[in-house]
Formats: C-alpha cells, structure tokens, sequence
C-alpha cells in the first residue's frame, strides 16, 4: 500500500482544485502527440494529426485530452487505494485498446511538465515530487491488469 | 533518432535565448533531482549538504550546466566532442546512467516552469531529443 505524507495528500489536493481541465488535459495530450510521435498509433480515428499544427489544432485530440485529465480525478479521490480504483480502466486499456503501457509514463511525463509551465515556481520541488508519486502510482495501477 | 538540422537550429536558438539564466536552471534541476528522486543522492555523500538550493547543489548545478552548454557547441558531433567527459562519467563518477534520463526529466520541467510560453512542444521535442543523446554520449565509454 502507498504511503502518503499529510503534505503530499495536500499538495495533490491543492493542484486538482485549481486544475482547468479544459486547459490542461489539451495541452497535455497535445505534447504527448508531438514530443512522442509514436503514441500516433492508438488515435488513427482522429483525423490530421500529420504535423504539430495539425495536433495542435485537432478538436478530437483536445476533448479526448479533457477524457483523460478527468480519468484522474478517481485516483485523487481515492488515494488510498488507487491499484483497485483503476483494475477495471486498466482491463481496458489493456485487452480493448490495447496500448502500450509505457505510453502512460509517457503522458505523465508531459502532464508534469504543462503543469510546472501553468504553476511556475509554485511548483516547488517538494510539490513536484509529491505530483509526479501520485503519477507514479497511478501509471503502475493502470499497468497491473495486462497479462 | 537524431537530431534534423532544424532541431539542431531549435536547440540552439532555444538555450541562446535563455542563457542568462543558466546558473538559476542548472540549481534548480539538479535541487529537484535530489528532492523527486532522493536516490541520487548516494553519489554526493561527500558533500556537507544535499539540501534544495544550498551551495554544494548551486555550485554542482552551474558545473553540469556547462557541461550541457558545451554539448550545444558540439551538436554536429556529440559523441566525438565529450569523449572527455564521457570518460570522467565512465571511469570515475560511474555515474549509473538511468540517471541521465531522471535528470532529464527535471530539467524539462525547470523550462517549462521558467519558460512556459518559449517552451512550446516543438521546442520540448528537441530538448528532449538532445538531452537523450546526450545521455547516450556520455555513456559512450562505460562499456
């Protein structure tokens, strides 16, 4: 079971409740696309996504971006818990969508890295630590369920 | 997965541009690298401090900023030009290098913390791309 410090507890708390998902989960899903081109491969249903203009300017990319960021709001929710929380998602990403699941640590990493762009130095290294745990745990309890 | 001649161009322009800032970039990655993975710090037990921002990690930080400035020199030849420090890295620091790629994620997130409008994803593609071959030059002569 994860450990977590009453300071890490508030740091996710504090940076879901300011979260603008309809900022954010865009411009996440967005760098994703370009800075790892291959993730290209699970959207082949979204239309141009042939240059970072045309990802960048994709309405498909940005609301499926909006899906995402809310995916996590179960695991905010549930910090306790997290490895049952996402079972059923993972089951799903694993025998429907069939992705990859190091493409979830991919897309962590970009949504870290919108986020200290969106915080600035708000994003202290303690508070950057703390985010990129619960990353952490999330991204290992979406990959548990593929055999 | 090399770098086109137009990301070499991006990555210059790019660490141009935010030169002035270098030492502030170079703490403040390797200040988060101690703090978000509390594992490397086993290679600093010789300082009298691993704390954020305290003057072994200000001093340690400016020096390996150098160094990653003086691989934007040499970015037609990475491998050739830190041949040097690829083997100070290979044979005296032994440093692991999985921790190229930790270091790397902290200093993605020191630019797009400092720089959030000029650290566009294009840019972020051709930062992301040097520093792992980078990485893979300074490895060069572990093995």
């Amino acid at each position: 079971m994860v450990e977590w410090t009453d300071a890490e507890r508030a740091a996710i708390q504090d940076i879901f409740s300011n979260l603008d998902y309809e900022d954010i989960g865009p411009k996440a899903l967005r760098r994703c696309l370009i800075v790892y081109p291959w993730c290209q491969r699970y959207f082949g249903g979204f239309g141009n996504l042939y240059n970072a203009d045309a990802i960048l300017s994709n309405p498909m990319v940005a609301a499926h971006g909006i899906v995402v960021l809310h995916g996590l709001d179960r695991a905010m929710k549930n910090m306790d818990n997290i490895k049952n929380t996402y079972a059923e998602l993972s089951v799903l990403h694993s025998e429907k969508l069939h992705v990859d699941p190091d493409n979830f640590r991919l897309l962590a990493d970009c949504l870290s890295v919108v986020i200290a762009g969106k915080m600035g130095t708000a994003f202290t290294p303690e508070i950057q630590a703390a985010w990129q745990k619960f990353l952490a745990v999330v991204v290992n309890a979406l990959g548990r369920q593929y055999h | 997965m090399s770098l086109t001649e137009k990301e070499k161009t991006v990555v210059r322009d790019f660490f141009g541009k935010i030169v002035a800032r270098s030492d502030d970039i170079g703490t403040e990655s390797l200040t988060r690298l101690l703090v978000v993975y509390p594992q490397t710090k086993s290679y600093f037990d010789h300082w009298k401090e691993t704390t954020p921002y305290s003057a072994p990690v200000r001093k340690h930080g400016i020096n390996v900023m150098g160094g990653i400035y003086e691989a934007v020199g040499k970015l037609d030849d990475l491998k050739g030009g830190l041949l040097t420090l690829s083997e100070l890295h290979a044979f005296m620091l032994r440093v692991d290098p999985v921790n190229f790629k930790l270091f790397t994620n902290c200093i993605l997130v020191v630019l797009s913390m400092l720089f959030p409008d000029d650290f566009t994803p294009q840019v972020h593609l051709a930062v992301d791309k040097f520093m792992a071959l980078l990485a893979l030059a300074l490895a060069e002569k572990y093995r």
